[in-house]
């Protein structure tokens, strides 16, 4: 009973302190909530996006394609980012492709856009032979006709759906004065697969290579297609090869063949560790980010010590005043610590509210530049880590005042006021 | 056995240099159950410090002061404050109402800290003083008359056995000291609480038959002025 009449006199000593210094409360519960809600995204986005970027490779274990960075090479093919480092002829793609080594090989050929969005040309077998590329409706582009498919996310910000025509433009960026004549016409739409394929355009290697300007180099005399007649092999070229191999050793030995012993190729192998090596790269952005993070949460402790210490001078004579009506230096201790608590407590659930909207700004960003979707409900230890610590550290910031409390003089500090 | 019993009571205040400065010597005092002791003593007598010696807010450096036979002096402080909250009303001169809490609040917070919160009594109590309708008002929203009834009704709340009073008309003008006078006296009567009043305003003396000289009990009387 006793015990009880205690902690309701806490309450009520916690109630009325917030409300008397609400302005104080108000902006200590939102540093909290800042802090919280950026350690939690800090931590989240990271490993989403470490997920998603890895994830994205739509099945493919290696890309084949020119002399130069393997990195590059991924982020054209796989993210569909950067510019391609060059062109291999068609007959690379075959050789590799006829590789007993090999289980699966997929040409892409780059270079087009519409509205910014990019444009692959690649073979209808992609879409049985890749992971996640799924039909919401329609069908694959034909080998020869001016088709495509569109990946959900392009088709969502183009509003070009199944039977709708476009006109490509020149280039990997949106430039309006290069537009091509051609009409392609829509006959299939992707579902969402959350990789960054969802901002591609699909079409067929002739329907690019048939677009009116685009000169082929293959092996190295230049050669303009002509409507009707075919196009030698030896004209071809790809930008990359897709490959999916039949086991880990292959892709060893082809490393060794290609990228160690040749000269004329780039094999990027296996792509979930060129992705890794870019994430070790980054890594030291996300070391900023997580002592940025880190900052803010002690920087919000500090405001949780400031504000109460701060509040405390003016309720001297308030917790003298409780001491004579029987408060012991342990209630108005245990006071002060759940003031503390408190406000670091509510401000680490408001910290859920700070980090669905950071995520949801980064997602947004993520998803325009990259393809790659954040979810809202991806599921990390620092959704729960985050509030706990933030919530210890703010009860340790109320030690402070909590035992200044402690310390209160009752005869001095109710002293008749002059 | 009387309801509070003082034996040499001693009590100094340490000065920068030299022996402390003694404020309170007081050989002996009594007070039974349900009594009323008016004592007179001018400002800087050791008024306020007694009182918070018999409340157990200071320690004395020597002697004993015990309530229901209970030596406050050899109690652990968290034992003091629990008695105080539950036996002891305390009436402050400046009233000493937390000032962020409503009429009802400042009682029940001390029923909470007390012998435990009723919130019929409380009101009650109020209602007993004449705030009925001023539950809800902040100490800042009342008049000094009315906000020394708040501070009589949360001495009274927990029925202490004995209600101190210091200087309780020492910030009221004549009429309002009159009433918090006579509400003084009719609440402590009827929950059967001892009052030990110490003042120095006439008024407030005169409403009692017998009075005592605070600085005739205390040897220590002028020393601390």
């Amino acid at each position: 009973m006793r015990a009880m009449g205690r902690i309701s006199a806490v309450a009520l000593m916690v109630r009325r302190s917030l409300r008397q210094h609400w302005l104080g409360s108000a902006v200590t519960l939102l540093s909290v909530a800042l802090a919280s809600g950026l350690v939690m995204a800090v931590f989240s986005i990271s490993a989403q996006a470490r997920a998603a970027f890895a994830g994205g490779t739509l099945g493919f274990d290696a890309v084949l394609g020119a002399r130069g960075s393997q990195l590059q090479l991924v982020l054209n093919t796989v993210f569909h980012l950067e510019t391609s480092p060059g062109n291999i002829p068609w007959s690379l793609y075959e050789a590799i492709r006829d590789d007993p080594r090999v289980e699966t090989a997929i040409p892409y050929v780059v270079g087009d856009n519409y509205l910014g969005w990019r444009i692959v040309g690649t073979l209808p077998e992609i879409f049985q032979k890749a992971d996640g590329l799924l039909f919401k409706e329609g069908r694959a582009f034909s080998q020869e006709g001016r088709e495509a498919v569109l990946g959900s996310y392009a088709a969502q910000r183009t509003g070009l759906s199944v039977g709708d025509t476009f006109k490509p433009y020149h280039g990997l960026y949106f430039d309006k004065s290069m537009q091509h004549d051609e009409i392609y016409t829509v006959v299939g739409l992707l579902k969402p697969s959350n990789s960054p394929s969802d901002r591609v355009i699909w079409t067929s290697v002739d329907a690019v290579y048939r677009m009116k300007g685009h000169v082929l180099r293959g092996t190295g005399k230049e050669f303009e297609p002509q409507a009707g007649k075919v196009i030698p092999d030896e004209s071809k070229e790809v930008s990359a090869v897709m490959l999916r191999l039949k086991n880990p050793m292959a892709g060893f030995i082809l490393d060794q063949t290609i990228n160690k012993q040749g000269k004329v190729a780039t094999l990027a192998w296996p792509i979930a560790a060129v992705m890794a090596d870019l994430f070790e790269r980054l890594g030291w952005v996300y070391r900023v980010l997580g002592l940025v993070a880190g900052l803010v949460v002690v920087v919000a402790c500090g405001s949780i010590l400031a504000s109460l210490y701060n509040a405390l001078q003016a309720r001297r004579r308030d917790l003298a005043i409780l001491r004579a009506l029987g408060a012991g230096r342990r209630t108005l201790s245990a006071a002060i610590l759940a003031e503390a608590g408190l406000l670091a407590f509510m401000g680490s659930l408001l910290g859920y509210a700070i980090y669905l909207l950071i995520l949801a700004l980064a997602a947004s960003l993520l998803r325009s530049q990259t393809g790659v979707v954040l979810s809202l409900g991806f599921w990390h230890p620092a959704l729960y880590l985050a509030p706990l610590g933030v919530t210890l550290l703010g009860l340790l910031a109320g030690l402070v005042p909590a035992r200044s409390a402690y310390a209160t003089d009752v005869a001095e500090n109710l002293k008749p006021l002059s | 056995m009387p309801l509070l019993e003082i034996l040499g009571l001693k009590k100094g205040y340490p000065r920068p240099s030299g022996p402390a400065l003694p404020v309170v010597d007081i050989p002996q005092f009594s007070l039974g159950e349900g009594q009323t002791a008016c004592l007179r003593g001018k400002s800087g007598c050791g008024k306020t410090t007694f009182l918070n010696l018999i409340a157990g807010i200071l320690r004395p450096d020597e002697g004993r002061v015990s309530l229901q036979g209970q030596d406050l002096a050899r109690l652990p402080e968290s034992r003091r404050d629990r008695l105080r909250g539950q036996k002891i009303g305390y009436l402050f001169q400046s009233f000493n109402l937390l000032q962020g809490y409503t009429a009802l609040e400042n009682v029940e917070m001390a029923m909470r800290l007390g012998r435990g919160l009723d919130k019929g009594r409380a009101r009650a109590m109020l209602e007993r003083v004449g705030l009925a309708e001023r539950l809800d008002h902040k100490p800042s929203q009342l008049s000094v008359g009315q906000q020394q009834r708040v501070a009589l009704a949360r001495a009274l709340a927990n029925q202490p056995c004995l209600v101190l009073a210091d200087e309780p008309t020492g910030n009221l003008d004549p009429e309002a000291a009159e009433v918090a006078l006579r509400l003084l006296k009719q609440v402590c009567a009827e929950t059967k609480a001892a009052l030990l009043l110490v003042s120095h305003d006439p008024r407030a003396l005169s409403a009692f038959s017998e009075v005592m000289d605070l600085e005739r009990l205390n040897r220590a009387a002028g020393s601390a002025s």
